[in-house]
């Protein structure tokens, strides 16, 4: 009986977490990644923006996608984004992509016991010029993956993406094989339709869709040109490419 | 058992519950029901009332269905939206749809607004609230217009526009904005509309589809999918499978047509045969 | 004195194969494992599609106690009559019940009737039969699929499912139930489109059921798919992943 009086033994109590929802995908291809999320941001049944970015830049061939407690999201990638600086300024390049990888690691790690209550996605090409998607838990566990999605949504997607990009219960036509990497084409449709399709069936996935393609150095972004609304973000010449494909989802 | 089966007397049946009950008490929470998290409304305007719903159902986050109806009958001149527990808006609309038939009958009346409405309270208050059903109940009697919310546990409001459910906010806002006394029809149906599609756009609980019903002294509408704002865009690509992508270990095909092969004995039988006794 | 007696063996509780429902209500319920709800306690799941004049019904074969597998050809699915099967995941023991109930609710509907019933009415029969318990349910989430007979004397495909306490949901796509239900939801709303012929919704909804319970841990362990056309019942036991 939390009355003011301190007759009785009392208790409060903050939770500093709160789910704002949406879902984060990515996919790997031989030279190219795409690493994709929708753009709503909601707390129980309320939406508080229609646009609010999930993925984001970090270098000319990095690319994070963050999912679950915004304020740690954002918060998360400003210090990501920073240490990045200071490796720049230190040596005098971008850091590699497997290098961030392991620096977000050690950044979620160090918050072992007061963790960001967020789900990573990094995406990118690799120093060999294959591309590459790196999964993280909240405390830092990772792995490198083809194809990953995460989030509200992760449940209804991920075993979609498994039969879609895996080929997974799937028996190739006699005398052939399922092929290990898909053209961008492809991959594209396949993102799109997963988030169309998430969208149908999850109320907290919707409103706008956010790709993010980078594109190996030399390699061409075929397939990209049949597709609408494409803005071409590299920064600098003699670099990967990198691309954004902004879509419409519906909004209730 | 089988005897309880076939005749099993009206009501609910608790044989489950003291089973149920021992299940909870170690700790296993029941799984929730479909939870219609909804945009229901409903509007006097200049001839009668106008009722709107969403049409989206819940489990959790999950949409269990993008097409359900939410505007159930009651009479020909009294409908009633329902949100709340699913199943719950679903039979005891029902259950007094029928009683309201029968009553009907007996009096030799045309069924009345409150009438209805006194059912399903005095049915919510005996159920405690256990039967979550939140209604908003509309129709046309020979006393005139009648509106009305009726709560869980049975308590209700008459006001000239009402909302209900998750985004009773949202649909509320649009009617306090905008909500006029006698509308006329066209006016009114635009402004559910928009109370409904409020929530449907700014609830995560509603969605989908605009479902409406004018009610007049001489005339009811149900306008299911009034308005459609929320339509599947074209998928990217076709995701048809080549035949023989799914292995399978055993086949068995039981075919529904009989066959049969009709043999004659012999020819002298086989036109007339022996002629059948029919005196 | 006796409380100490009333305390539990450790062993006991940390046992992987325990029933909670063996430990004594004097148990402070924090360290009583739980489990997030009694559906998850033997697992399973279904799904129905609708095709081109046919329609498909699929589901799992695992029966479970939580994470231990038990059986890998408890079926969930069965005949109610030549052209409506039904779907049963959830508790095993109402599995067990339920499709009892509905065989004989069935056989009493053909006798007084003379007539065998339609999809339509049986989801009816299914939905009141569960929601006569609606304050002490059965843990099903019953899925059905059938043929009804149109006024022309066609048949058109019917597919329906409930919560645990009847609230019908009418589809024209496809409806699921079980553990992997949002799996399920997600992969179908992917992979599904209308019209397909009897061939290619085998295809389809074997593709959706067999994907969506890998990700699940409670569903799997092999799987069956009806498909129901005007003239026959096919039935195919599944290849699928036994982990």
């Amino acid at each position: 009986m939390p009355d003011g009086s301190f007759a009785h033994p009392q208790q409060r109590q903050f939770n500093p977490y709160t789910d704002n929802g949406g879902t984060i995908l990515a996919i790997a291809g031989a030279d190219f990644t795409v690493i994709a999320g929708d753009t709503r941001q909601s707390e129980g049944y309320s939406i508080q923006t229609r646009y609010a970015p999930k993925v984001f830049r970090l270098t000319d061939r990095a690319v994070l996608a963050v999912n679950g407690f915004a304020a740690d999201g954002n918060m998360f990638v400003k210090k990501v984004k920073q240490r990045l600086e200071w490796y720049r300024h230190a040596h005098a390049k971008d850091m590699p992509l497997r290098a961030i990888a392991r620096l977000i690691q050690t950044m979620l790690y160090a918050q072992r016991f007061f963790p960001y209550y967020v789900y990573n996605i990094l995406g990118g090409i690799e120093e060999d010029g294959t591309g590459a998607v790196y999964s993280f838990d909240p405390v830092g566990s990772y792995e490198r993956e083809a194809c990953r999605a995460a989030g509200a949504a992760q449940s209804l997607v991920q075993p979609f993406l498994d039969n879609q990009i895996y080929f997974k219960n799937q028996k190739a036509a006699a005398g052939q094989t399922h092929p290990t990497h898909l053209p961008l084409s492809d991959v594209l449709s396949i993102v799109i339709d997963s988030f169309t399709s998430a969208t149908e069936r999850h109320i907290e996935v919707g409103d706008g869709l956010e790709i993010f393609v980078v594109v190996t150095k030399g390699h061409s972004p075929q397939g990209l040109e049949s597709i609408r609304n494409v803005q071409e973000v590299t920064t600098r010449a003699d670099t990967d490419r990198m691309f954004v494909i902004r879509r419409e989802l519906k909004k209730d | 058992m089988a005897a309880a089966s076939v005749y099993s007397g009206a009501g609910f049946d608790f044989t489950n519950e003291v089973r149920n009950t021992f299940l909870t008490d170690r700790g296993i929470p029941l799984p929730k029901a479909t939870s219609t998290g909804t945009t229901i409304v409903g509007c006097l305007f200049k001839d009668g009332i106008i009722l709107g719903a969403d049409t989206r159902a819940t489990e959790g986050p999950i949409v269990a269905d993008k097409n359900c109806e939410k505007i159930h009958y009651i009479t020909d001149n009294i409908r009633c939206c329902g949100a709340g527990t699913a199943a719950d808006t679903e039979f005891t609309t029902a259950l007094i749809s029928s009683n309201m038939e029968l009553h009907a009958l007996s009096t030799g009346r045309k069924p009345r607004v409150v009438t209805a409405m006194t059912m399903l309270k005095q049915m919510l208050f005996r159920y405690q609230g256990h039967i979550g059903a939140a209604l908003v109940l509309g129709g046309v009697d020979t006393t005139g217009p009648q509106l009305f919310t009726i709560h869980p546990h049975g308590s209700t409001d008459k006001l000239p526009y009402v909302t209900m459910g998750s985004g009773s906010l949202a649909a509320m806002a649009i009617f306090e904005a905008k909500w006029r006394p006698n509308m006329e029809r066209a006016e009114a149906l635009d402004l559910v509309c928009a109370a409904i599609s409020a929530g449907i756009f700014n609830d995560l609980g509603s969605g989908s589809n605009v479902d409406a019903c004018v009610i007049t002294a001489s005339h009811t509408e149900m306008l299911r999918n009034f308005v459609k704002p929320n339509e599947r865009a074209v998928k990217e690509r076709s995701y048809q499978f080549r035949r023989g992508t799914t292995e399978y270990k055993k086949e068995e095909i039981r075919s529904l047509v009989v066959e049969e092969d009709v043999t004659y004995i012999s020819a002298a039988r086989g036109a007339e045969g022996e002629a059948m006794d029919t005196s | 004195m006796e409380e100490a007696l009333e305390q539990p063996q450790l062993r006991v509780f940390l046992h992987p194969l325990l029933h909670p429902a063996l430990l004594p209500v004097s148990y402070p319920r924090d360290i009583r494992p739980t489990w997030s709800s009694i559906m998850e306690y033997n697992g399973g799941s279904v799904i129905a599609m609708v095709g081109k004049d046919c329609v498909a019904i699929a589901s799992d074969l695992r029966l479970g106690n939580q994470a231990l597998g038990i059986s890998s050809n408890f079926t969930k699915i069965f005949p109610m009559t030549n052209r409506i099967f039904l779907g049963l995941p959830g508790l095993a023991t109402d599995v067990t019940t339920l499709k009892e109930t509905f065989r004989y609710r069935v056989n009493m509907y053909t006798i007084k009737e003379e007539r065998e019933i339609e999809p339509e009415t049986f989801a009816h029969l299914v939905s009141s039969t569960l929601y006569e318990r609606r304050f002490g349910p059965y843990f099903i989430e019953p899925v059905m699929a059938g043929l009804q007979k149109a006024a022309d004397g066609s048949l058109k495909p019917y597919i329906a499912a409930t919560d645990l306490i009847g609230c019908l949901n009418f589809a024209k796509d496809f409806v699921v139930a079980g553990t992997a239900s949002s799996k399920l939801f997600g992969v179908a709303e992917g992979l599904w489109e209308p019209d397909l012929g009897p061939e290619d919704l085998f295809e389809t909804i074997s593709q959706t059921l067999l994907n969506a319970v890998d990700r699940d841990a409670y569903s799997g362990w092999g799987a069956e798919v009806y498909v129901l056309t005007k003239d026959k019942v096919i039935k195919r036991t599944l290849k699928g992943r036994m982990d």
